[in-house]
């Protein structure tokens, strides 16, 4: 009989190795055992493994400094931590840094050989599909995550590190910053990026309905509920579930996502029969959950659920080296669609960008980018091109109706009178921006013909 | 001279042992007797886990091993662990002459459901041919109706026969008759 795979058993208790080394070998396994890091270091240096357990205490160097090592020697090397108590913290750093999984001893013996079985075979599947698996990298990282900043690198790496996990991930940053990017990333860098990835935006839905959209309903659940409809968790079906916005969710809405996160067990809405649901959870805020922690507006249990592995997205203003490489980025993007040629953008066009606050960060600054290329010419877009985004912005003793006149005449004018262009560029339908030229007396000025 | 013998450990019922035995020499084609003979086994109490280590038990049980016995497998009511684990059904020493199998999570009971004696009797005979088939050199068995399947749930044991699968026959073949 072939055997299953190579295990290294890393632990300084003779009798774990034992127990242990033996179990794993009647199930069909290669079995390997190492008392010390260092051992395990010569072990893994002699021939190939497919999977190291490693013990987290170990008197000299432990277990999160071994993974360390060796993930630099052999990143393909499967890693699951023993720990000998539930320790959020150590599970944490361990799969920080790249660790499949971890586990709690004793182990339940289903559950282990779960564990393993499942490393192993994500594993193959995984190497049958490098090429597969590098065009679909390329993909992951989505285009509009841009950025060589330090504070974007971290983020890269952290989605490196989270994606291929289990582990709940959590996204923090302002309104934007890409919370929903990083989340698509993550799906993508996992093993289930084959499967689904449902995103659920909280904050946009009523609490009623947002609980038949996760959980689904039953038929006549509540008026207008005319069929049974599957909820976001089973939809995800073996995929992943993006929570944005959970900063928004209700204390009630809060205790059923607990126990969906604790059980993997959902009830649909007028229904009484658990379902088993298979997914694994992304979430997102642009709040402080702490703060709603505070004021007793977030369930701690929940909180502590979701905040296993986080990820902070900087504002764009916290990294303003990024803006000229997301820019010419944009001008790629736009120049496709609009199918205008718009090659550039000018040295001062980028300089007074850089120096913009963009609270609405980097969606922000797509918005100017494509409305620039609007009202540019051909060639380069030039600092001109973006005053009517930003100029509003700095003088602060207008009325709000003052300023929007202002800045709807100078959009018009920079259109060259064409209101179809103009409406375009602020975002409002041709007639309303009509019915406000007519209110601000705009008459066009004439032009001259050829 | 090919021997299997059974060896109570604690207070295994007598009833369990007489209907294991025949059911064994059905299978492996061997003699199977029932030792006098009981292992008492409180040395192996981990007081707090309130379980007995099935591998310290294994190795108290060598003393008990006839020159003319081959395999010697202890039935016991008792909960059973090892360090690692939660549980375990039993243990045995691959390739060795030593094997436990426990009754202790085979019974409905423990599942608070009423008692069901056939269905003990069948799941502790799997369990036996289980652990006899590593005492052959046997691993898992990747058939899920094998007794060699890996289960660790009573729900997969229910699941497996009492015969070994062909190939797992073929491999342990003969080792009673060396
Ligand atoms: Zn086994
Ligand atoms: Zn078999």
């Amino acid at each position: 009989m072939s055997s299953k795979g190579n295990i290294l058993i890393v632990d300084d208790e003779l009798i774990v190795r034992d127990s242990l080394g033996r179990w794993f070998c009647d199930e069909g396994y290669e079995v390997g055992t190492a008392g010390s890091a260092r051992e395990a270091l010569n072990l893994v240096a002699q021939q190939p493994w497919d999977l190291a357990l490693l013990d987290i205490k170990m008197p000299g160097t432990d277990g999160i400094e071994l993974q360390r090592r060796l993930r630099e020697i052999k990143p393909n090397l499967i890693v699951i931590i023993m720990t000998g108590y539930a320790s959020v913290d150590t599970a944490v750093t361990a799969l920080k840094n790249g660790a499949y999984d971890y586990v709690v001893k004793p182990f339940d013996p289903d559950e282990i050989t779960h564990t393993v079985q499942n490393a192993l075979s994500h594993r193959r599947a995984e190497q049958e599909n490098v090429r597969l698996r590098e065009a679909v990298a390329e993909v992951a990282r989505p285009p509009e995550l841009i950025g060589q900043s330090t504070a974007m690198k971290r983020v890269f790496e952290a989605i490196v590190t989270v994606g291929p996990t289990e582990a709940t991930a959590l996204i923090t940053g302002e309104s934007g910053t890409g919370k929903e990017l990083v989340a698509r990333a993550i799906h993508a860098a996992s093993p289930r990026k084959y499967n689904r990835l449902v995103v659920i935006h909280c904050g946009a839905l009523a609490e009623t309905l947002l609980e038949s959209e996760l959980f689904g309903h039953e038929k006549g659940a509540f008026t207008g509920a005319q069929y049974r409809r599957k909820g976001s968790f089973e939809t995800a079906d073996g995929g992943s579930v993006f929570l944005d916005e959970i900063g928004d969710i209700s204390l009630k809405t809060q205790t059923d996502l607990l126990r969906v996160l604790q059980e993997r067990e959902i009830t649909r809405v007028g229904g009484n029969q658990s379902i088993h649901v298979d997914f694994r959870c992304i979430a997102a805020t642009n709040k402080s959950l702490e703060k709603l922690l505070e004021e007793g507006l977030f369930r701690p249990d929940l909180y502590y659920r979701l905040n296993v592995f986080r990820i902070e997205l900087p504002p764009l203003r916290d990294r303003r080296e990024d803006v000229p490489l997301l820019v010419e980025h944009f001008i790629r993007k736009f120049s496709g669609s609009m199918n205008k040629r718009v090659g550039s953008v000018s040295r001062e066009a980028v300089d007074k960008l850089q120096h913009y606050g963009w609270p609405g960060n980097v969606r922000e600054l797509e918005n100017a980018v494509e409305r620039a290329m609007v009202v540019a010419q051909e060639g380069e877009l030039g600092e001109k091109d973006f005053s009517l985004t930003l100029a509003s912005s700095e003088s602060a003793d207008q009325t709000l109706e003052e300023a929007e006149r202002a800045h709807i005449l100078r959009v018009v004018e920079a259109c060259g009178g064409n209101q179809t262009q103009a409406a375009t560029v602020l975002d409002i339908d041709r007639v309303t921006l009509h019915n406000k030229l007519k209110k601000y007396g705009w008459k066009r000025t004439p032009v001259e013909s050829p | 001279m090919s021997l299997i013998q059974l060896l109570p450990v604690g207070d295994a019922e007598p009833s369990w042992l007489g209907t294991l035995a025949p059911a064994l020499t059905a299978e492996f084609g061997v003699r199977c007797e029932i030792l006098t003979a009981k292992l008492d086994p409180r040395f192996s109490l981990h007081p707090e886990r309130q379980q007995y280590l099935s591998t310290e038990i294994l190795a108290r049980m060598q003393a008990y091993l006839a020159p003319n016995s081959y395999r010697l497998l202890g039935i016991t009511p008792l909960d059973l662990y090892i360090p690692i684990l939660t549980f375990v059904y039993g243990e045995a020493q691959l390739d060795g002459p030593c094997a436990i199998v426990s009754t202790y999570r085979l019974r409905q009971e423990f599942f608070g459901l009423p008692p069901d004696e056939d269905l003990l009797q069948l799941r502790l005979l799997k369990e036996a041919v289980h652990e006899l088939g590593h005492t052959l050199g046997l691993t898992h068995c990747q058939n899920y109706e094998c007794p060699m399947a890996a289960s660790h749930t009573v729900e997969l044991i229910d699941l497996k026969g009492t015969k070994l699968c062909a190939g797992c026959r073929a491999q342990s073949l003969g080792k009673f008759h060396q």
